[in-house]
C-alpha cells in the first residue's frame, strides 16, 4: 500500500491505509480526530462534514483515494477554546445545543456557507444546514448562532 | 415530634456522602444518579449543588451515573431528575452545609445563627473564621443518613438557581472534543459489530463463515453463542464493511413474519386487549339533555431516531465486568446484565458516558449489552459495539401505534358534561427488568421470557398518560385496552402515550368549541378553573397575539392547544401558525409554560424549544414503515424528520420561573400541545380535520377531497 497525502485541518499527513477506507474513518481511527462524527455512513445526517478544498462534504463516503492531495478541515482546525472561530464562539454565545452530536458537522457547513456569504438571510441559512440532522431540536438556536457569527465577522472580529 | 418527609430518593439514597464529598483542598464532589442525555440536567444539578452548598460551581466536579460513585436514581426519564432527583440533591447539599456550621459553632464557640457559608469558607457576621469545609472535613462526618431537618435556602437568597448557566458539557462539543462514548478509546479495543437475529426466536440455520472472512479485508474474529453472532476486528472499517454484508451470509429457522398493514395503527381495534376502566362507569345512555360526540385518532408507531446509532463498551478481566453505556440507567442495566450473564451484580461496573440525545428507551442498552456479552466471553479485551444505523432504525424499542377516540355527552352550553377518552395501545414501557427485553440475551441459549406487557399506575399511566383532560367535565373516565401482542418492540419515548391523548383531547376540544360556535381560547378557560392552567393558556395567547373568529379554509391556520404534562408536571400551551397548500408549512410557534421554579430558565426554554420541533418533526413526518421482515424504514429517507428549512420561528416564555414553588419537569411538556397545535391549525386553515398522524401531504390531499 502506497501512503496517500493529504492536508488536515492546515498539517500535511500521510497515511497508510487501504484507499476505501471512508475518510471518517481515517480522521477518527488514523488521526484521533473525534470532531468528525459517524451518523450514518449513508451521507444522509451530516454528522460527518468535513470541507475537502472548502466544500463542505460528507466524510463517510469519501474513499480515502479521492482525497489524495486535498485540504481537509474538520471541526479541529475551526478554533480552540483560547481562539475560537466566531460560529464556535456564537454557538456557545447562543447556547446552541442539546446533545451536541449534530453540532461538529453544523458547524463545518455553516463554515462553507458564511465563507462565501457573509450576509446569508435565515432562509439561506436553513438551506445551507438542510444536509444535518439535528433531532434535539435546537435548530432555532443553532439558525441565530449563525446569523450572530456572520454579523461577528462582519464586523471584523478577529479569529 | 418532628415528621418529616424525605424526597422518595434521599429515602433510597440516605447516606450524605452517597451525595456530596471533600476530596481535596478548595475541591467539592458531588454525586447524581441523573445522566446527561441532552437536557442538560448535568448543568441544573451544578447550580442546585452550588447554591446549597455556598461554593463556586467552579470547584465541584460532578459525578454522574456510575454504579461504583454515585447514588441509584434508577432512570433518567419521565421530566423527573429536577422534580425529584435535583430536590434530593438540594436537601442532601443543605443539611452538609448545616453539619459544618453546628460543628463550628459548637467546636470554635460561634452563635450558630451568625454563620454562614462562602464559596466554601465558614463566615461569622461575614468575617472570615479560617474554616472552610476541607479544614473542617475530618471533624464532621457525612456517612449519616440524611434527616431533612435542614432547611434549604429560600428563593430570595438564590444567587445560582434561577440564573441562565451555560451548558456545562457544550464547550468540549463545540471544539470537536472527545465527549461522547462514541469517542472513547481503550488500549488493545476491539470493534464489533452484531449481526442481528431478525426476529425474535428466530435461530441461525447457517452461517457461511468463509464469505463473511472473504468479505473482510483483514483478519476478523466470528463469536458465536446460540443465536449471537458477530464480528470482530481491531480495524473498525473492516467489521462496517463485514457488517453490512453479513445478512447475505447467514441463514435463520423460524423468521416469524409480520403483517405490513400494522404500520397503520387501526389493526389495534381487532386484537385481544387486557381492559380496564379508570373513573365512573360507563353509563348506556347520555346524561338528559346532552348530545353525543365522538372521533378517532390515531398515530404510527414512532421511532427515537437518536442521530448517532448507540455505542457500547466493555471490559471482562479478572471476573469483574465493566461496562460503559450511554443508558439511561446505570443500575437496572447492570441487574440485567447480570441476569443475563449469570454473574453477581456486585462483580459488575456499568458507567454513564454521554451518547446522543435519547428521548427514551432506544438501543442503548442493547448495545451495552452487546458489548458485554462479547466482552465476557473474550476475557481481557476490551470491547466495543457502534451499532449501524440501520440497526438502529431496525431494532431499537419504538414507540407503539396508538388508537384513541374521544367521546363526549356535550351539554346546552356546548361544554362536555361527560367525557370518555378510550386507548389502544401496545406497551410504552419494556426497560430492561430482570433480563428481559435485551436483544442480546434473546439471542443467547436460554433467553429469558418475553417480558410481560404492562402499563404502569395511573397517575402518571403510560399508554394512559394525560388521557384525563384537565378541564371541569362532571364526569371523566378512561378507558385502556393495552394489547399485548406487537409486530415490533415498543417501549418509552418522550411523552409516552401523552402524545397522542392530547392530540385527541385537543382535537376535540377545537371542534367542539367549532361546534359551539365558540372562539377556541375562550372555550377552554370556560371550563379550565385550574389558576396556573389559565395563566398559561392567556399567556400564549396574548404572546402569539390570538385573535377570535378568523375565518378557517383559507389556507392559513391557527391553532392552539394545553396540556399540564403527566397532569403533574409542568404546564404548557401552545400556538402553532401554519399555511397549507397540498402539505402543512409550520411558520411560527408560542409556548407558555409554566414548571415552578426553574434552576436554568435558558436550559428549560432549550427543552421546551425541543420539545416543540420535536412534536413538530412527530405531527407532520413521522411514522415507522413495517414490512413483512419487521421494520423497513432503515434510514432517513424512508423516515423522514424535520430538516431545518422545515423549522418555524419559535418563542417560548416562562410564567413565573422564580415563584418560590416545586419544580415541575419540563423536558416532556411541550411535545403533546405542540402535535395538537399544529393539528388545530391544519383544521383551521383547511376548514376540514385530520385526525391520522403523521398529517402528509397524502393525508392533506385526501382531506381536501373529502371537504
Amino acid at each position: 500500500m502506497q501512503p496517500t497525502s493529504l492536508t488536515v485541518n492546515g498539517s500535511v499527513v500521510s497515511v497508510t491505509a487501504d484507499g476505501g477506507v471512508p475518510l471518517l474513518d481515517i480522521l477518527r481511527n488514523r488521526l484521533g480526530l473525534m470532531g468528525t462524527k459517524f451518523g450514518c455512513g449513508q451521507e444522509q445526517c451530516g454528522c460527518c462534514m468535513v470541507l475537502i478544498d472548502g466544500r463542505p462534504e460528507k466524510s463517510c463516503g469519501k474513499p480515502l483515494s479521492t482525497v489524495a492531495g486535498t485540504a481537509i478541515t474538520t471541526v479541529e482546525g475551526l478554533g480552540t477554546p483560547d481562539r475560537p472561530h466566531p460560529l464556535q464562539q456564537a454557538f456557545l454565545d447562543e447556547q446552541a445545543g442539546q446533545c451536541g452530536y449534530c453540532l461538529s458537522g453544523i458547524l463545518i457547513s455553516a463554515k462553507a456557507l458564511l465563507d462565501h456569504n457573509l450576509s446569508p438571510s435565515r432562509a439561506e441559512i436553513a438551506k445551507a444546514l438542510d444536509d444535518n440532522i439535528c433531532r434535539c431540536g435546537s435548530h432555532v438556536r443553532i439558525l441565530r448562532a449563525v446569523e450572530r457569527a456572520a454579523r461577528m465577522l462582519r464586523g471584523g472580529v478577529a479569529r | 415530634m418532628n415528621t418529616l418527609t424525605l424526597p422518595p430518593l434521599l429515602t433510597a439514597n440516605p447516606r450524605l456522602d452517597q451525595w456530596v464529598g471533600f476530596p481535596s483542598p478548595g475541591r467539592v464532589r458531588v454525586s447524581t444518579g441523573r445522566v446527561e442525555i441532552g437536557q442538560g440536567v448535568l448543568t441544573a444539578m451544578l447550580q442546585i449543588a452550588a447554591e446549597e452548598l455556598d461554593v463556586a460551581p467552579e470547584r465541584i466536579r460532578l459525578e454522574t451515573g456510575d454504579t461504583e460513585l454515585t447514588p441509584n436514581e434508577g432512570y433518567t426519564a419521565g421530566s423527573q431528575s429536577i422534580q425529584f432527583g435535583g430536590v434530593a440533591l438540594r436537601m442532601a447539599c443543605a443539611e452538609v452545609r448545616a453539619l459544618f456550621l453546628d460543628h463550628a459553632a459548637a467546636s470554635h464557640g460561634y452563635s450558630r445563627a451568625e454563620l454562614a457559608v462562602s464559596d466554601g469558607a465558614v463566615i461569622h457576621r461575614g468575617e472570615p473564621t479560617g474554616h472552610d469545609y476541607w479544614s473542617l472535613a475530618d471533624f464532621v462526618n457525612l456517612r449519616r443518613e440524611a434527616t431533612g431537618r435542614p432547611p434549604t435556602k429560600r428563593v430570595a437568597d438564590y444567587s445560582f438557581v434561577g440564573r441562565n448557566a451555560p451548558r456545562v458539557d457544550l464547550a468540549a462539543k463545540v471544539f470537536g472534543r472527545p465527549a461522547f462514548i462514541h469517542d472513547m478509546v481503550v488500549d488493545g479495543m476491539v470493534h464489533a459489530r452484531v449481526v442481528r437475529q431478525p426476529r425474535r426466536g428466530a435461530t441461525i440455520a447457517k452461517v457461511d463463515e468463509a464469505a463473511l472472512r472473504l468479505a473482510a479485508k483483514g483478519p476478523i474474529e466470528i463469536v458465536r453463542h446460540g443465536n449471537f453472532l458477530a464480528v470482530l476486528s481491531a480495524d473498525e472499517t473492516i467489521v462496517e464493511a463485514v457488517a453490512a454484508v453479513a445478512p447475505n451470509h447467514v441463514a435463520w429457522d423460524g423468521v416469524d413474519p409480520i403483517n405490513p398493514y400494522q404500520e397503520e395503527a387501526r389493526w389495534l381495534l381487532q386484537q385481544p386487549s387486557t381492559d380496564r376502566t379508570i373513573g365512573p362507569p360507563q353509563t348506556s345512555e347520555p346524561p338528559p339533555g346532552t348530545t353525543r360526540y365522538e372521533a378517532t385518532y390515531t398515530r404510527m408507531h414512532i421511532a427515537h431516531a437518536s442521530v448517532a446509532p448507540s455505542c457500547g463498551l466493555a471490559l471482562y478481566r479478572d471476573g469483574k465486568l465493566q461496562v460503559w453505556t450511554h443508558s439511561q440507567g446505570v443500575y437496572p442495566l447492570r441487574d440485567a446484565l447480570a441476569r443475563t450473564l449469570k454473574l453477581d451484580p456486585a462483580a459488575i461496573s456499568v458507567k454513564h458516558v454521554q451518547g446522543p440525545g435519547c428521548y427514551g428507551h432506544n438501543g442503548a442498552d442493547d448495545a451495552a449489552t452487546d458489548a458485554a456479552v462479547i466482552a465476557f466471553h473474550r476475557s481481557g479485551r476490551p470491547v466495543r459495539v457502534r451499532w449501524r444505523r440501520e440497526e438502529e432504525f431496525g431494532f431499537e424499542p419504538v414507540s407503539p401505534a396508538m388508537v384513541v377516540t374521544a367521546q363526549a355527552a356535550v351539554d346546552a352550553s356546548g361544554s362536555p358534561a361527560d367525557w370518555t377518552t378510550e386507548i389502544w395501545s401496545g406497551r410504552h414501557t419494556s426497560r430492561p427488568g430482570g433480563g428481559g427485553n435485551l436483544l442480546a440475551a434473546e439471542a443467547l441459549p436460554d433467553p429469558p421470557p418475553h417480558p410481560h406487557a404492562a402499563e404502569g399506575a395511573y397517575p402518571p399511566g403510560a399508554g394512559t398518560r394525560n388521557s384525563e383532560p384537565l378541564y371541569d367535565f362532571s364526569a371523566k373516565r378512561i378507558v385502556h385496552h393495552l394489547i399485548a401482542e406487537t409486530p415490533v418492540r415498543t417501549s418509552s419515548l418522550r411523552g409516552l402515550g401523552a402524545t397522542l391523548n392530547v392530540f385527541a383531547i385537543e382535537s376535540s376540544m377545537d371542534e367542539l368549541a367549532g361546534r359551539a360556535g365558540r372562539d377556541p381560547v375562550a372555550y377552554r378557560l370556560a371550563v379550565l378553573s385550574d389558576p396556573r392552567a389559565r395563566a398559561v393558556v392567556e399567556h400564549v395567547a396574548r404572546i402569539s397575539g390570538w385573535r377570535a373568529g378568523l375565518p378557517s379554509g383559507t389556507g392559513r391556520g391557527r391553532g392552539i392547544a394545553f396540556a399540564r404534562y403527566k397532569n403533574m408536571a409542568a404546564y404548557a400551551a401552545v400556538v402553532a401558525e401554519v399555511a397549507v397548500d397540498e402539505s402543512v408549512r409550520l411558520t411560527r410557534v408560542w409556548c407558555a409554560a409554566d414548571a415552578g421554579l426553574v434552576i436554568n430558565p435558558d436550559g428549560a426554554i432549550n427543552q421546551l424549544e425541543g420539545g416543540i420541533i420535536h412534536g413538530a418533526s412527530w405531527a407532520l413526518k413521522e411514522g415507522v414503515r413495517l414490512d413483512t421482515y419487521g421494520i423497513s424504514s432503515r434510514d432517513w429517507e424512508s423516515y423522514p424528520v424535520l430538516r431545518f428549512s422545515e423549522v418555524p420561528e419559535v418563542t417560548v416564555e416562562l410564567v413565573d420561573p422564580m415563584a418560590d414553588r416545586p419544580c415541575l419537569g419540563v423536558g416532556e411538556a411541550s411535545g403533546g400541545p405542540t402535535v395538537a397545535a399544529i393539528g388545530n391549525a391544519v383544521a383551521h386553515a383547511l376548514g376540514a380535520r385530520l385526525r391520522d398522524l403523521p398529517l402528509t401531504r397524502e393525508r392533506v390531499m385526501a382531506a381536501l377531497l373529502r371537504a
